[in-house]
This record gives structure tokens, C-alpha cells and sequence, in this order.
């Protein structure tokens, strides 16, 4: 807290440190694409601007679909970059595995490598899941992350990590919680967060 | 390049620790496993990194590991398991399949 600010946050130092070997590597790439011309300053912008409007509503939106249409879970199972893209999200070259937990299996994601992510259906991953604590100790002792996430799970649930290390990226199908009987897939996507798309959490009703 | 492996198969990673871009973590290597599916066929990544065209593609699988194997101290239950995606010339038949030496 700050007294001198009528709000609370928190103030991150300017970043006032020389550009790194890969800022000035990025920066020399995309400035001989741009004038090449194989590429302009604007398709750039254009990237970022719609790789920032993903959000995990999309992924909720997948999860409410498979939570009320037994068909598309399956087949969302079978093929999940294929599934999405039947609901008209643009997958590119994600291929996408889609793991279902259960009253006896419970999932959870990391990228033990680097930062892995199903960005096309979650939108930028949170700095959590990058920092080097949760991808040491998501697959080294992960009930004790789900812990901290305040999630404790019963000892004869099964804990399934995925560690995204290579060509897939992983989307968890939570389990639909109870009390939700009858609700439109609308209502249900509305209890569907990211975390729980990521297995740090569960979907719940109240 | 057709698939070595099928899943249910029982393989182990290999125990090696070449320099370069490498996509197999180092706490899965000489660990045990058995393969849950094959994801496909993709470029060698450890190509890749280096502006090569990783061809030819090489066969990735999903293998799942007994976490009290992986960490021999685990905390969690006996059923608990980490899937990893593995290429295939990363992965031997487990010991015990092959008689070669």
C-alpha cells in the first residue's frame, strides 16, 4: 500500500534495464520483415491485438457444450482441436487433448519446460503458471499446489499432472458441479474459470 | 516414420544427456513408463531449434509415469501419475522386453 494513492496496487519499477539479447533479436527480426515487406507494422499489431482478445470464456464456452451435450464430449475426447473448431474457434496449429476429470481423477496442467499453454481457448497464461515454482512443483507435489490453490482433494482421488512439453496442449474438462441440473449452457459457462480449466480449481455452483 | 510403440506399451526413457534444445525434461530420463497414445508424427524439435527442417518427422507419444516411481519420496497416492510427451528416440523397450545389451 501506498498512502500517497487514493487506490491500492502494485507499483512495478520502470523498466529501465538494457533490452536482452532476445528483446533486440525480436526487434531486428520484425524490423526486416517490415521492410522487406513481408509484413508491415500493422499485421504485427493486428497479432498482438487478437492473440490479447482470447480469453477463457472461449474454453468455458467448450466445457459448458461438453457438460450438456454428451455427443460433443465425446467427441471433444476423441479430437479436441477438432471439436473447437466445430464451435467456430480458430485453433491454428493447436492440437489440442482434451482430459476429463472425475469424481475419481482429478487433472492438473503445467509446462515443466517453458510456458506451454492453450492460448487459442485460455488467452495468455497467468505469470503463476510461468514462474518456476509451480512447473518445479506441479509435477514434484502437486497436492500440495492444489493445496495452496485451495483445493484439497480426498486421498482416493487420482491425480493426473500433464506436463506439456512438447506438440499438445492440454484443456481440463472439470467435473460439472452439483446443484446444476437444468441450467443452460450460458448459466454453466458462467462457473467455468480458468483455473479450473487449468485443474488449480473445481467449478462450483454457489 | 511408423510408430516403434503402441499404447499400453511399457518403455523407458533414456538416460542420456546430450547438449542442445532437448524437449525431454531431466527428472523423467531412466524413468519407466507405459505409453497412453501417440500423438502424431512431428519435426525433431531438437532440429528445429537450430533452423533445420527436423525431417523426417518422428512419432510422439503421451507415456504415463507412477509419480512414486518418478519421486521415490512422493507424498500423494499410489495412483497418482504424470503423462509426458516423449519422441521416440527418446524411448527404449522397458528392461527386461529386449535381450539386446
Amino acid at each position: 500500500m501506498h498512502d500517497d494513492h487514493p487506490h491500492s496496487h502494485d507499483h512495478r519499477p520502470d523498466q529501465d534495464r538494457p533490452l536482452s539479447d532476445h528483446q533486440l533479436m525480436e526487434i531486428a527480426v520484425r524490423e526486416l520483415l517490415i521492410e522487406k515487406r513481408i509484413l508491415t507494422a500493422d499485421d504485427v499489431r493486428r497479432a498482438v491485438e487478437a492473440m490479447d482478445a482470447r480469453s477463457p470464456a472461449l474454453g468455458a464456452q467448450v466445457v459448458a457444450r461438453a457438460w450438456t451435450d454428451p455427443a460433443f464430449k465425446a467427441r471433444l475426447l476423441a479430437n479436441g482441436t477438432a471439436a473447437c473448431e466445430e464451435l467456430g474457434i480458430a485453433m491454428g496449429p493447436t492440437k489440442l487433448v482434451v482430459v476429463e476429470s472425475t469424481p475419481e481423477v482429478h487433472n492438473l496442467i503445467v509446462c515443466t519446460l517453458c510456458s506451454c499453454y492453450p492460448r487459442m481457448l485460455l488467452g495468455l497464461p497467468p505469470d503463476w503458471y510461468k514462474s518456476r515454482a509451480y512447473r518445479a512443483r506441479a509435477v514434484r507435489e502437486p497436492r500440495a499446489v492444489l493445496s495452496e490453490f485451495g483445493t484439497e482433494l480426498a486421498d482416493d482421488v487420482t491425480v493426473r499432472v500433464h506436463d506439456s512439453t512438447a506438440d499438445m496442449r492440454y484443456l481440463v474438462l472439470p467435473l460439472r458441479p452439483p446443484g446444476t441440473d437444468g441450467w443452460s449452457e450460458e448459466r454453466l459457462a458462467g462457473l467455468v474459470t480458468r483455473d479450473s480449466m487449468v485443474g488449480v480449481s473445481v467449478p462450483q455452483a454457489a | 516414420m511408423s510408430p516403434r510403440f503402441k499404447p499400453g506399451d511399457a518403455v523407458t526413457v533414456r538416460r542420456a544427456y546430450p547438449p542442445g534444445h532437448l524437449r525431454t525434461p531431466h527428472f523423467i530420463r531412466g524413468k519407466a513408463g507405459m505409453v497412453e497414445r501417440l500423438c502424431g508424427n512431428f519435426p525433431n524439435p531438437e532440429e528445429l531449434a537450430y533452423g533445420r527442417n527436423g525431417l523426417p518427422a518422428l512419432p510422439l507419444y503421451r507415456v504415463r509415469f507412477v509419480q512414486r516411481q518418478v519421486w521415490p519420496d512422493y507424498a500423494g497416492a499410489p495412483g497418482d501419475t504424470v503423462d509426458i510427451e516423449i519422441y521416440e528416440h527418446w524411448l527404449e523397450p522397458a528392461a527386461g522386453e529386449t535381450s539386446h545389451a
